[in-house]
């Protein structure tokens, strides 16, 4: 068996987690490798690459199924960091993420409130984003966890779009935007377009909480232009965090640039470095997100 | 009492103004569309509990929801709107407008947010629905325009299916008198009377006959559809009986009619036809893989072939790789996306029902459809009242159908294409395939041997029993006529699948609770459970613990119908509990419905009463052996003058907007090709974006081996000959993953034959002809089957606009798709050209075959494929790539080198220039459109480093290749003659203009 196994292991899903509430971060540096639950069922299904992301980046990530995190909602004691991952929850029925919120919400809005609150992580991507806002984690404006604030609505075509784009990072709070200026990361979805009323956004400017925004291949911002940015979101907003930075959403999926072979047009890098007589990289650089909350708890 | 809750979005409506923007580019004179969804609510609920459920089916930012209730369910009126549960809606809600549409969807037709929003409900109220309680979904539609009624109506079916759908128009009058549109509850009823029918056989030929092919007669009349049983099937049923001393049940005879079917038993590719006393399928396509693997000897990396739900060869030394295609083109005929959903998930079960349960790892589709611009109606019956839909329409619903179903299933789709052509307008090919993987070991047993075991309970899982698709098996084994029964039309619900394919492949098949899985596809209950028996000698189903739809579902349609996301498992006893346990906390609904056993018998009952009591052994070996009689008329075709154009330029910017040339990429944009973290080159190169012909994914991320897939096909050299046909189609499919980096050595193929009229001597001796290239090439390359399937009869019988009767019989298509495992991934080449003053190279000779060609479709030189010769360049080629040598590669096919050239401009967006008379080819071919447009195989085109032309010279020596040009760092694009003029003189904005024109608005 490979290194693969941490998705297909009997311990895959987790019943019986032993309760132990210590977090890492502020005692003895980078000893304990931080947990981080990833959270599957219902049609999520970017669990597998997003716990290997996780993987590769340092962290010790369990695949958890939600009924298993509803009859047992102590296990999140054990975690310090939180993922909704991306795929197609409940099939978008009744708006993007919605289902799969108010299933949460009719079970364990409080746990996951608590931990929301703690000093540990949470990222949602993509179907994980839409769902993050309908739980109202993001953008948790005056800190009102469970509030929705703002909503992933159709793409301005109205239709599921798959490509390569590119983000700056706009925000100095953001913890899992750290180190990172621009990224070439891939989009997969038909709900990306972000709203909310004028007050939230302004006040997501005031607070730094908008770390990803989608620009041009020169840097320069994609202004709403397709397909720089894909999906018309205003202020070309591909992801935002809550207020402390820690809860983070995003559209684009950095766990599938796991590999230098991912990225697209990268043949053509391959060319460049060969006849330049160099290595090629073996990783990808969607990477650095998942680093970043590993180094927030082990640096 | 019933609720019925409208949300309307109110900011960033984008859905209404791209189907405005829609409906105006149809041709009406819409101003607004406004597009509201409705939930209907079977229930009793207080208004407290109504308002919370209105907010959760809402956006509190983005929505605004208005509920309605109605208290006598038999009648249409409502009786009272809840302004003070209203949340503002009056505010938002279109006021101005001319028409309301609704559409909603038939009894009995899968409503998948209906079944979320009642789980939702369920969870919010913590009160379940009990039997006739239920939740309906509908889409209504306020329109704003100069539109009368009709229009509207005619709106109504351009956006929905009649088959599936009910369509209902108010105008505004007549809305606002009536509160607004009608609450309907579409549930099916029954008749409760159940009643097992004895079929008498002793009857007259000509109602023996009958019976055979439109199926039991009813009380009334009717007949309950085809049964699809020829005559010596019917006298082989009849003697059984005689035997047994009783009249066979309506059961037995629908279940033999099942199993023994063109579908189920591939009764065509099975029979003795002609010198060939093994049939198609022993004699030529299983033939050419044990042949080959007895060759290949310790080299041989097949595992499980032609006898699972998928093949299987060799990964690495821990796993497996499978691959599966299907087709679903009668019922995508009919509905189109529901055609093409049900397809991609249903050949996704092909993957999880392979040996223990494999993952799906990527999907693959192909579209044939009628020309895109064809309008001309045609009709499936006589009074014109049934049309087609037409091929745009069918081509749109497909794509649609596997974006819901690849998408929603977290699969990637890298590979596919579409191709057009005029005889698919009466019966479209949709072909769908899935490749799989799977640790080789699972709890120290190999993974692919699977048997039910004498006492295994039968276990099914996942979506219930309704009346969709029932006579499927059958009805795809006849032509397509009025009498195709709408039944045969099927949703698939990609989550329900989801919910339990990751039950079973990431948990279930890991613990070990499980003797043997397969999928529930053509045949329902009735083919699974009797296939999955023939493992122990027998079974005993007791079909009232079955889960249905709806209540009253007579016994014969519970064990044949075609339910979708249904599998079948056979549990040890003693692992039952822990099973059933697992499946409740997944949600997925597993259910005992009877005991494998040894008896030899398959035991029906209902009721306690035994409906259906066949020996196994008749059942599955029962049916009489076809003996068929083939000929082979080789049509003599005149060559046509074809005079040259005198304008190349012209020619080849047409050429690019030919729809099996242009740029289809707004079906690769829409479905998601780089979930699972996996993807390495796609369905699109460079920066210019072009379709590739193959792709490269690696199933696992941390290792670098890639499966590399590719397709290939060629519909119009069929009427010209179809040996030669299957040839190139092989020749593409190995080709083409040849020049993106895959390994000759460790390469595998499907085949999936689509024919017409198989039951005509002259259709089975094209059918003949091409299954011979099958084995010949195959065994050539030494690239065995591992898997394939066929479908026989793609005829259409129907009426023109002027009710003449017509046969639109597609063109016999063979779809090859090949599997590779290459080791390197980072070995891959994709298509674009890299970088200035890289050099091109044509490696293969260019022939004079233009016949059947994208550009000249006549004629009778149609390529003809050298495999020993080519076996010699792809290993050579194969060698370059691992050397690092070649910067791109494609391969010519549809369309020639001039499309090849074409393709690798635009997608490096950097100008080319060629020289044609340097190009190796046959003598005497100097006419320039010949040479730039002949789809002759076995070539590629090739740039390199300018660095590398020695040691790239060097390994082709003994192989018929040339420099022919290169890459410019200006944006022109240049070809010069044999004549040494230049004959095509353009740049890479108009090719790329060209190649995106066709499709661009779709």
């Amino acid at each position: 068996m490979s290194n693969n196994d941490i998705t297909l292991g009997k311990d895959r899903f987790r019943r019986d987690i032993p309760q132990t509430t210590s977090l890492s971060r502020t005692s003895q540096g980078s000893v304990a490798l931080p947990k981080v639950l990833v959270l599957t069922g219902y049609g999520i299904n970017c669990e597998e690459e997003t716990a290997k992301a996780f993987e590769l980046s340092g962290g010790l990530p369990t695949i958890v199924h939600i009924n298993d995190l509803i009859e047992n909602p102590k296990m999140l004691d054990d975690y310090q960091i939180m993922v909704f991952p991306g795929g197609f929850s409940y099939g978008d029925d009744t708006g993007s993420g919605n289902a799969l919120a108010n299933k949460i919400k009719n079970n364990i809005e409080k746990e996951i409130l608590d931990f929301a609150k703690q000093d540990r992580l949470i990222i949602g991507i993509c179907n994980g984003f839409q769902i993050l806002t309908n739980l109202g984690l993001v953008p948790a404006k005056e800190n009102k966890y469970g509030k929705r604030q703002a909503v992933l609505m159709h793409n301005a075509h109205a239709r599921y779009e798959c490509r390569w784009i590119k983000l700056k990072n706009t925000s100095q709070k953001c913890v899992w935007t750290r180190n990172i200026d621009t990224l070439h990361c891939p989009i997969a979805h038909g709900e990306g377009n972000f709203y909310a009323e004028k007050e939230v956004i302004d006040s997501l400017i005031k607070n730094d909480q908008i770390a990803f925004k989608y620009i041009k291949d020169d840097n320069s911002p994609a202004n709403q232009e397709f397909p720089f940015n894909p999906n018309g979101t205003m202020l070309d907003i591909a992801g935002i965090c809550d207020e402390t930075g820690r809860i983070f959403g995003l559209m684009p999926h950095p766990e599938r640039f796991n590999s230098f072979t991912n990225e697209d047009g990268w043949t053509l890098e391959k060319e460049h470095l060969l006849r330049e007589g160099k290595e090629l990289p073996t990783l990808g650089k969607g990477l650095q997100v998942f680093k970043n909350a590993i180094e927030y708890f082990t640096k | 009492m019933a609720y019925r809750i409208e949300v309307v979005t109110h900011v960033n409506d984008t859905r209404s103004e791209v189907m405005r923007k829609n409906l105006v580019s149809e041709g009406f004179a819409i101003e607004t569309a406004k597009v509201l969804e409705v939930y209907t609510v079977n229930k009793n609920f207080n208004s407290e509990e109504i308002k919370k459920i209105a907010e959760i089916l809402s956006n509190p930012i983005s929505q605004k929801f208005k509920i309605v209730t109605k208290s006598n369910l038999d009648r249409n009126v409502l009786d009272k709107v809840h302004e003070e549960l209203n949340s503002g809606f009056n505010e938002v809600a279109p006021k101005v407008f001319d028409f309301a549409l609704e559409i909603g969807f038939l009894p009995g037709v899968t409503d998948n947010i209906a079944t979320t929003t009642k789980e939702s409900i369920e969870g919010l109220t913590k009160q379940k629905f009990i039997e006739e309680e239920s939740v309906h979904t509908s889409t209504l539609i306020f329109l704003k325009g100069k539109i009368t009624e009709e229009d509207t109506k005619k709106i109504g079916n351009i956006l929905a299916n009649k088959l599936i759908q009910r369509i209902h128009v108010k105008d505004k009058t007549s809305f606002e008198k009536d509160n607004g549109m009608d609450l309907i509850i579409p549930k099916v009823h029954l008749s409760s009377e159940i009643e097992i029918t004895k079929i008498d056989l002793n009857i007259s030929e000509e109602e023996l006959l009958k019976l055979g092919k439109e199926g039991i007669l009813n009380h009334d009349g009717t007949r309950r559809g085809p049964l699809a049983l020829e005559k010596d099937y019917l006298y082989a049923i009849k003697q059984y009986f005689e035997k047994e001393d009783r009249s066979p049940t309506d059961i037995e005879l629908e279940s033999l009619a099942q199993t023994w079917s063109e579908h189920c038993k591939h009764t065509i590719f099975a029979a003795e036809i002609d010198e060939i006393k093994d049939g198609l399928y022993k004699g030529y396509i299983k033939k050419a893989t044990i042949d080959i693997r007895n060759k290949k000897g310790k080299d041989d990396f097949c595992v499980s072939v032609f006898s699972d739900n998928s093949g299987a060869i060799i990964f690495d030394e821990n796993y497996l790789i499978t691959d599966k295609a299907e087709t679903h083109n009668s019922p995508s005929a009919l509905d189109p996306f529901g055609g093409a959903i049900t397809g991609i998930v249903g050949v996704n079960r092909d993957t999880i029902g392979f040996g223990k349960g494999a993952k799906p790892v990527l999907n693959k589709y192909g579209f044939c459809v009628g020309l895109p611009d064809d309008e001309e109606p045609i009709y499936r019956d006589k009074d014109l009242k049934e049309a087609s839909l037409t091929p745009k329409r069918i081509f749109e619903g497909v794509i649609a159908g596997v974006n819901a179903g690849g998408n929603q299933s977290g699969i990637p789709t890298p590979q596919g294409f579409s191709y057009f052509h005029k005889d698919y307008k009466g019966k479209p090919l949709i072909f769908v395939g899935t490749v799989g993987l799977i640790p080789k070991i699972i709890n120290g047993k190999p993974s692919h041997e699977k048997s039910a075991h004498k006492g295994d309970k039968i276990v099914i899982i996942g979506g219930r029993t309704g009346q969709d698709g029932i006579h499927g098996a059958t009805f795809s084994s006849e032509t397509l006529s009025a009498e195709s029964p709408a039944t045969a039309v099927q949703i698939g619900d990609p989550i329900t699948q989801k919910k339990f394919s990751d039950a079973i492949i990431k948990e279930a098949r890991e613990m070990d609770l499980y003797n043997s899985i397969t999928d529930d596809g053509a045949g329902g209950l009735s083919s699974s459970v009797s296939e999955m028996a023939k493992e122990c000698g027998g079974c005993e189903v007791d079909l009232e613990t079955v889960p249905l739809k709806y209540p009253n579902l007579e016994p014969w349609k519970i064990w044949i119908s075609e339910s979708q996301e249904r599998m079948t498992l056979s549990i040890p006893e003693e692992k039952l509990e822990k099973f059933i346990e697992l499946m409740n906390r997944r949600e997925v609904e597993s259910t005992v419905i009877g005991t494998f056993t040894d008896s030899g018998r398959c035991i029906i009952k209902y009721k306690d009463e035994k409906i259906m009591d066949i020996s196994m052994d008749f059942l599955h070996n029962g049916l009489p052996k076809k003996t068929l009689r083939a000929t082979y008329t080789k049509i003599e075709r005149k060559e046509k003058a074809l005079p040259e154009p005198e304008n190349l330029t012209e020619t080849l910017l047409e050429l690019l907007k030919n729809p099996n040339i242009a740029s289809t990429e707004f079906i690769s944009r829409q479905y998601d090709h780089v979930v699972q973290g996996g993807a390495v080159l796609g369905p699109l190169h460079g920066k210019g974006r072009v379709i590739s012909p193959a792709s490269v994914t690696k199933p696992m991320i941390e290792t670098t081996k890639g499966a590399v897939c590719s397709q290939g096909l060629y519909p119009k050299y069929s009427e010209i000959d179809t040996y030669d046909m299957a040839a190139c189609a092989i020749d593409t499919a190995v080709r083409n993953s040849i020049a993106i980096g895959g390994k000759l050595s460790h390469m595998a193929l499907m085949d999936n034959f689509c024919w017409c009229s198989s039951n005509e001597p002259e259709r089975l001796g094209q059918l003949k002809a091409a299954a011979k290239a099958c084995y010949d090439y195959a065994v050539a390359y030494r690239t065995p089957y591992i898997s394939g399937k066929d479908s026989m009869f793609n005829d259409f019988n129907g009426f023109d606009k002027n009710g003449k009767a017509i046969k639109i019989s597609a063109p016999p298509t063979l779809l090859v798709s090949s599997l590779s495992v290459m080791d390197d991934v980072t070995k891959a080449v994709s298509l674009d050209t890299k970088f200035a003053g890289d050099l091109v190279y044509i490696l293969g000779e260019t022939k004079d075959e233009l016949a059947g060609s994208e550009y000249f479709p006549e004629g009778e030189n149609i390529p003809k494929v050298n495999a020993i010769s080519a076996k010699k360049l792809y290993e050579k080629v194969e060698e370059a790539i691992l050397k690092n040598m070649i910067a791109s590669a494609l391969s010519p096919s549809h369309g020639g080198l001039a499309a090849t050239f074409a393709k690798k401009t635009i997608a490096g967006q950097l100008g080319m220039e060629i020289d044609l008379n340097k190009i190796p080819r046959e003598k005497d071919l100097q006419r320039n459109d010949f040479i730039l447009f002949s789809e002759t195989q076995s070539r590629f085109v090739v740039t390199i480093n300018p660095k590398k032309k020695e040691e790239f010279e060097k390994l082709f020596k003994n192989e018929s290749f040339a420099g022919i040009g290169q890459i410019l760092d200006s944006q022109k694009f240049t070809i010069k003659g044999t004549n040494g003029k230049t004959i095509i003189d353009t740049n890479v904005k108009d090719l790329e203009e060209a190649y995106k024109f066709t499709f661009k608005d779709y």
